[in-house]
C-alpha cells in the first residue's frame, strides 16, 4: 500500500468527532497555515504540484493565483461537494468519516485565499452527509475553530453547508454558484470566470472536497515533500472510487503513478475481477471519460505499462487513451454488455441536459432514443454511424462540458466497440438480457 | 480600436463589440445567423449555438486558434483576431448539426403556423439545414396554452432561445413567465394557471423566432405574405408608438412592432398600440415598409401595393417621373 494522506486513520472510531479528530493530529495543520502568512499557504499549494480532483486536473496552486483581488470586494471559496458523476463516490466516503479534514481544508484554504465567507455546497441527494456536515461544523465553532479570530489568530470565517436539490448540472461551477445564489441552476456563459465574477458577482474560487482535503497534508508536510509523492506533474495521491466487476470494489487512496495492472489485480487494491472473470474493459475516471477495452487500458499503444496518473491514462488521446476524470473506476468484466452500459450512460447524460443550449439538449435525448432501439433489438445499419455522428455534433459546441461528457463515452464505445454494436444490430435475437432490460425501463420501488 | 478579420474582411470595431456585432457591421454576407441572440436585449444569446465561428487565430499578441468553436454572440473582439465563419467547411458542418438540433423536436407545421413567411427557423433550415431529418422518433409535443388574453403559447413550436424570458425580464418589474423543467421536457411557462398580464407582454410575440407565442387577434386572419405591411404612428403615452401594421385589404389585420435588417424590432411596442388600436383611422401612415427582397411578402406583388397605399407625396413623386418619361 502506498502513502495514506487523505484516509490515515479513516478507521479510528468516532473520527467524524471532532475530539477524536483532535487527537489524532487533526486541526494540526490549520494550527502551522494561521502561523504563516497567506501568500506562503498559497506557495505551498503551488509547489505542491496539486491538481483538481473534481475531474479536470487543473493545477490548484494556478487556479487560486487567478483571483481577482479587488478593494473594499469580499471573496469567497466554495467547496464542490455536488459528486454525481455515476461511479464516483470518493468524497461521499471523505466526508461521511471525515467530515472534520474538509473543514479543516476549508478554513485554512479559505486563510489562503483571504475568504471570509465559505460555502460547502453538497448534492441534494447527500442529506445524511449534510447532517454529518452540519454537526461537525457546530462542533467547530463550539470549539473556537470557526467564527470570530479562529485560534487567536484574528482571522474570521464563517462556513456554510448548502444543500442542492439534487442536479448533476450543479457540479458545474458556474451553475454550482447560479444554484447557490438561489437561482436555476444553469451554467452561466464564460467569461466572466468565476475567479473574476462568482458568488454575488464577486471573486470566487470552486474547489472539489478531495482538492481541499488535500491542503491538509500539503501544509503539514511541506509542499516539496508532497510534490515528491507520486509522477511527473501527478504529484500526491489520489482516492479512486473503484466499483463494478471487481473482487473487493470500494475507495482506495493510491500515490500517482501506480500501474493500472497492480491497482485491479493486486490483493492490497482491487484483488481481481469477481469470480476470477476476464476483464473487458474500463471507464477510468466517472462515466464521462472514454471508455477503453482491457487490452489498451493495461498497456499504452506503444506497449507501455499504463499508469494511474494524468498522462499516462490521457497517452494517445482519445484514438488510444483516456482520462483520470474524478476517480470513478468503473470495470466491466467480460459479461458485460458495451452496449447497454453505453445506454445506460446516456440516460443519466439525458435526464441531467439543464436545456440551455440545443445540441445537448437535443442530442442527448436523441442518442438515448438510438441506444434504446438498438437494445430492444430494432437497430438499422445506419444507427451505429448516426451515433458517431451525433456526439461529433454535440463535442465542443455546448457551453459547458456536460455536452463533451454525454459524447465521449459514446465515441469511444463505439470506436473501441463498434463489433459488438454491429453484433446487436445484425443479431437481435441474440440479445439474451432484453428482458432484464425491460425490467429496469418499468422499474417499480420495491419493498 | 481592435481590427478583427471575418472571412478575410477587416474591420475596426469599438472595445467590447463581439465578433457577431462586427460580423454583422460588415454585412449580411459574412454575418452568422442567431436564433437567441437579440441585439435589443441587455441580456441575450449564447444558448442556440447557431452563431458559432472559428476563431482561427485568437489575437494579435496571442495568436493560437480557440480550440473550440465559439459562440459569436458572446465572444469580444481581440486585437488582430481571425475569424472563420462562411470560409471555413467545418464551421458550416457544424452549423448545420446544430440546425438539424434544432429542428428535431419541431414539428415542422410551417402550412399552419402563423409564424411562416417571417419565421427565422424558416429561413435558417433553408440556409443552413439539410432536406431530410434523420430523427424517426415521436417528436415531444405539448397542449396549447392561453398566457394571458392576447398571447397563445404552443410550446410545441419553441426552439428554448430563451428570448422572451430576456425580453419580459427586460421591460417588466415582475416576470411571470420562464423555464420549467429541464433538458428536451424543459418548457416555457407561466406558474400553474398565472397568466402574462402588463402592457408590454405582446413584445414576446415580437422577439420569437419561432410560431410558439402567437397573436391570438391575428390567429388564422391570413398568411402573412398575403397582408401588407405598412409603417405608420400615433401618440402613445406608454411607448414610442411607431408600428408597423399590417394590411389585407382595407383592415389592418395586426400591429407589430418595427423590425429592422436582422429581424429584431427597432421600438418595443404597448399592448394598447398592438391590440387594441385596429382601425385605419387611428394611425397616421408614414408609408410602405421595407422589405428585404429575400423575403415571402417581396413575392406578393408588392410594388403594386405601394402605388395604392402610397398617398400624397409619393404618388405626386411617380406622376412627376412619369412626365418626365413621356417627354
Amino acid at each position: 500500500m502506498g502513502k495514506q494522506l487523505l484516509l490515515e486513520n479513516i478507521n479510528v472510531q468516532g473520527i467524524s468527532t471532532l475530539e477524536v479528530y483532535r487527537a489524532n493530529g487533526g486541526y494540526k495543520a490549520l494550527e502551522k497555515a494561521l502561523k504563516m502568512q497567506q501568500s506562503e499557504v498559497v506557495d505551498e499549494v503551488k509547489k505542491s504540484g496539486l491538481r483538481g480532483r473534481g475531474g479536470a486536473g487543473f493545477p490548484t496552486g494556478m487556479k487560486w493565483g487567478f483571483i481577482a483581488k479587488p478593494e473594499g470586494v469580499p471573496r469567497h471559496l466554495v467547496c464542490n461537494a455536488d459528486e454525481s458523476e455515476p461511479g464516483t463516490f470518493k468524497d461521499r466516503f471523505l466526508m461521511q468519516n471525515k467530515p472534520h479534514m474538509l473543514i479543516e481544508g476549508m478554513i485554512l484554504s479559505s486563510y489562503a485565499l483571504g475568504a471570509n465567507v465559505s460555502y460547502i455546497y453538497i448534492r441534494g441527494e447527500l442529506l445524511y452527509v449534510y447532517h454529518i456536515l452540519e454537526k461537525a461544523i457546530q462542533e467547530a465553532y463550539d470549539a473556537g475553530l470557526l467564527g470570530k479570530n479562529i485560534l487567536g489568530s484574528g482571522f474570521d470565517l464563517e462556513l456554510y453547508v448548502q444543500c442542492g436539490a439534487g442536479a448533476y448540472i450543479c457540479g458545474e461551477e458556474t451553475a454550482l454558484i447560479e444554484s447557490l445564489e438561489g437561482k436555476r441552476g444553469n451554467p452561466r456563459i464564460k467569461p466572466p470566470f468565476p475567479a473574476v465574477s462568482g458568488v454575488w458577482g464577486r471573486p470566487t474560487v470552486v474547489n472539489n472536497v478531495e482538492t481541499i482535503a488535500a491542503t491538509v497534508p500539503i501544509i503539514l508536510m511541506g509542499g516539496d515533500e508532497y510534490a515528491k509523492i507520486g509522477i511527473g506533474k501527478s504529484t500526491g495521491t489520489k482516492l479512486i472510487s473503484a466499483c463494478g466487476h471487481l473482487a473487493k470494489p470500494g475507495v482506495y487512496e493510491i500515490e500517482m503513478g501506480l500501474s493500472t495492472e497492480e491497482f485491479i489485480y493486486s490483493e492490497n487494491y482491487c484483488g481481481g475481477i469477481k469470480n476470477g472473470k476476464k476483464l473487458k474493459a474500463v471507464v477510468a475516471g466517472g462515466s464521462s471519460v472514454p471508455i477503453l477495452p482491457a487490452e489498451l487500458f493495461l498497456k499504452t499503444a506503444k506497449g507501455e505499462p499504463r499508469l494511474m496518473s494524468y498522462e499516462s491514462l490521457a497517452d494517445g488521446g482519445f484514438a488510444t487513451g483516456t482520462m483520470l476524470g474524478s476517480g470513478g473506476f468503473i470495470v466491466l468484466d467480460e459479461t458485460a454488455s458495451i452496449v447497454k452500459n453505453l445506454w445506460n450512460f446516456t440516460r443519466f447524460y439525458h435526464h441531467e441536459s439543464c436545456g440551455q443550449c440545443s445540441p445537448c439538449r437535443e442530442g442527448t435525448g436523441w442518442m438515448e432514443k438510438v441506444l434504446h432501439r438498438i437494445l430492444e433489438g430494432h437497430g438499422k445499419q445506419s444507427d451505429v454511424d448516426l451515433l458517431f455522428d451525433i456526439q461529433s455534433k454535440i463535442d465542443g459546441k455546448t457551453i459547458c462540458p456536460l455536452g463533451e461528457a454525454a459524447s465521449w463515452p459514446v465515441a469511444s464505445a463505439i470506436r473501441h466497440f463498434r463489433a459488438e454494436f454491429e453484433e446487436y444490430v445484425n443479431h437481435p435475437e441474440k440479445i439474451k438480457d432484453v428482458k432484464h432490460y425491460y425490467n429496469m425501463r418499468n422499474l417499480q420501488p420495491t419493498a | 480600436m481592435p481590427k478583427v478579420t471575418i472571412d478575410g474582411i477587416e474591420i475596426e470595431v469599438p472595445k467590447g463589440t463581439t465578433i457577431l456585432q462586427a460580423a454583422r457591421m460588415i454585412g449580411k454576407h459574412v454575418a452568422p445567423p442567431a436564433m437567441c441572440y437579440y441585439s435589443k436585449l441587455k441580456v441575450s444569446g449564447g444558448y442556440c449555438r447557431t452563431c458559432i465561428v472559428r476563431v482561427t487565430k485568437g489575437s494579435a499578441a496571442n495568436p493560437t486558434p480557440m480550440p473550440k468553436p465559439v459562440a459569436s454572440c458572446r465572444t469580444e473582439v481581440m486585437d488582430g483576431m481571425e475569424v472563420a465563419n462562411y470560409t471555413s467547411e467545418q464551421n458550416l458542418i457544424d452549423r448545420k448539426g446544430v440546425v438539424e438540433f434544432l429542428l428535431l423536436n419541431h414539428p415542422l407545421d410551417c402550412p399552419v403556423c402563423d409564424q411562416a413567411g417571417e419565421c427565422h427557423l424558416q429561413d435558417l433550415s433553408y440556409e443552413n439545414g439539410s432536406a431530410n431529418t434523420r430523427y424517426d422518433f415521436d417528436r415531444r409535443s405539448f397542449e396549447k396554452i392561453d398566457i394571458g388574453p392576447y398571447v397563445q403559447l404552443h410550446m410545441t413550436r419553441c426552439i428554448l432561445c430563451f428570448r422572451c424570458v430576456n425580453t419580459a425580464n427586460q421591460l417588466t418589474e415582475k416576470r411571470v413567465h420562464g423555464v420549467m423543467n429541464r433538458g428536451d421536457v424543459s418548457e416555457i411557462s407561466t406558474y400553474i394557471t398565472k397568466s402574462i398580464d402588463n402592457e408590454f407582454s405582446g413584445n414576446i410575440i415580437d422577439v420569437c423566432p419561432v410560431g410558439a407565442l402567437t397573436d391570438k387577434t391575428f390567429r388564422f386572419k391570413s398568411r402573412v405574405w398575403f397582408t401588407k405591411p405598412v409603417d405608420a404612428n400615433r401618440e402613445c403615452k406608454k411607448c414610442a408608438g411607431k408600428v408597423r401594421l399590417w394590411f389585407k385589404g382595407e383592415d389592418v389585420l395586426r400591429v407589430t412592432g418595427r423590425k429592422d435588417q436582422w429581424g429584431e424590432v427597432t421600438d418595443w411596442i404597448c399592448n394598447d398600440c398592438r391590440f387594441e388600436h385596429k382601425r385605419y383611422s387611428d394611425w397616421n401612415i408614414e408609408g410602405p415598409s421595407h422589405i428585404d427582397h429575400h423575403s415571402v411578402i417581396s413575392q406578393n406583388h408588392y410594388e403594386l401595393a405601394k402605388l395604392k397605399l402610397d398617398t400624397g407625396k409619393q404618388l405626386k413623386e411617380l406622376k412627376s417621373k412619369k412626365q418626365v418619361d413621356k417627354k
